[in-house]
């Protein structure tokens, strides 16, 4: 597993190790039969031409499970993802690179917890952020008895 | 501006509940959703090394309750399109999903509005969805919104 994280290690601005992705036709097959998410936009061309669309696109909920890989990996085993949030504003389609990124936004206390809200995104490769969202995760502290 | 759409009888359908429904998590099922997202993590994929966490054994991975369907209760509503989007997802994460246990998933209408869109009203249907282990511990929520326009 990798090196764990603590509380102490992260300020307002620390810059999540970002996530690079690179969905395919497949991997939109593997999710629709994993999910159980069958809506056709997501793998038949055809279908998805005839909606308007540029062609097959990713699942919405595809982006939102790279970013909660994003930050289950920046929690460590330690560690645990409280709140996750994400809006879907843009299409993304397979065959293009993605990233999940974030950076930290506040870091406090709470009912005993050590806290660290962050802003989390999907970019698309012309730096676009097609999938907005936000993220709490609880760090372990070195200081914590 | 007036709700055309969204009228107090279409409000009337908040609070509206699906049938519940338990599910068994398999530990291949979390394995082939771990594989399917991209995800290496051992916590999702390997039953040797997560055993040495503090969780003592594999979990699964924060978005695999999207696996576990919930037979969201329909709203009736007086559009003229029949297209929907997929909005987003707030989740809160209480307690883990571990092979073996019985998942009791139930979703309930929150929130029905209306905003006026590019293309004409557009309505934001508001789903909360919970799932709760076999010790009656609620493990996560799920906020998802619809849009229909």
């Amino acid at each position: 597993m990798a090196k764990q994280l603590y509380f102490e290690d992260v300020e307002a601005g620390y810059e999540i190790p970002a996530l690079e992705k690179n969905p395919t036709t497949q991997q939109l097959v593997k999710y629709a039969g994993a999910s159980g998410d069958f809506y056709q936009i997501h793998y038949d061309k055809d279908f998805a031409l005839a909606h308007q669309l540029p062609g097959v696109i990713l699942h919405g909920a595809l982006k939102n499970a790279f970013l909660g890989q994003m930050m289950t990996d920046f929690a460590g085993e330690a560690g645990w993802l409280k709140r996750l949030s994400v809006q879907y504003r843009g299409m993304d389609v397979p065959g293009v690179k993605l990233f999940a990124r974030g950076r930290v936004v506040k870091k406090y206390v709470e009912a005993g917890e050590h806290l660290v809200d962050c802003e989390i995104w999907i970019e698309n490769a012309k730096g676009e952020k097609t999938t907005p969202g936000s993220a709490t995760v609880v760090l372990p502290s070195r200081t914590a008895f | 501006m007036a709700n055309k759409i969204v009228t107090e009888e279409v409000r009337a359908q908040i609070g509206k509940r699906s049938e519940p429904r338990v599910y068994e998590i398999e530990r291949g099922a979390i394995r082939r959703f771990a594989e399917a997202i991209g995800d290496p993590n051992p916590l999702f994929n390997d039953e040797q090394a997560a055993r040495d966490t503090r969780f003592g054994g594999m979990i699964a991975p924060p978005t695999f309750c999207r696996s576990l369907s919930s037979g969201i209760p329909q709203v009736q509503l007086d559009l003229p399109g029949f297209r929907a989007l997929d909005g987003g997802s707030d989740w809160e994460y209480r307690h883990p999903l571990r092979p073996g246990d019985r998942i009791t998933v139930e979703s309930r209408i929150a929130d029905i509005r209306e905003t006026a869109g590019r293309l004409g009203p557009m309505v934001f249907i508001v789903v909360e969805t919970s799932y709760t282990n076999q010790f009656g511990q609620l493990c996560v929520t799920q906020r998802s919104t619809v849009i229909r326009y």
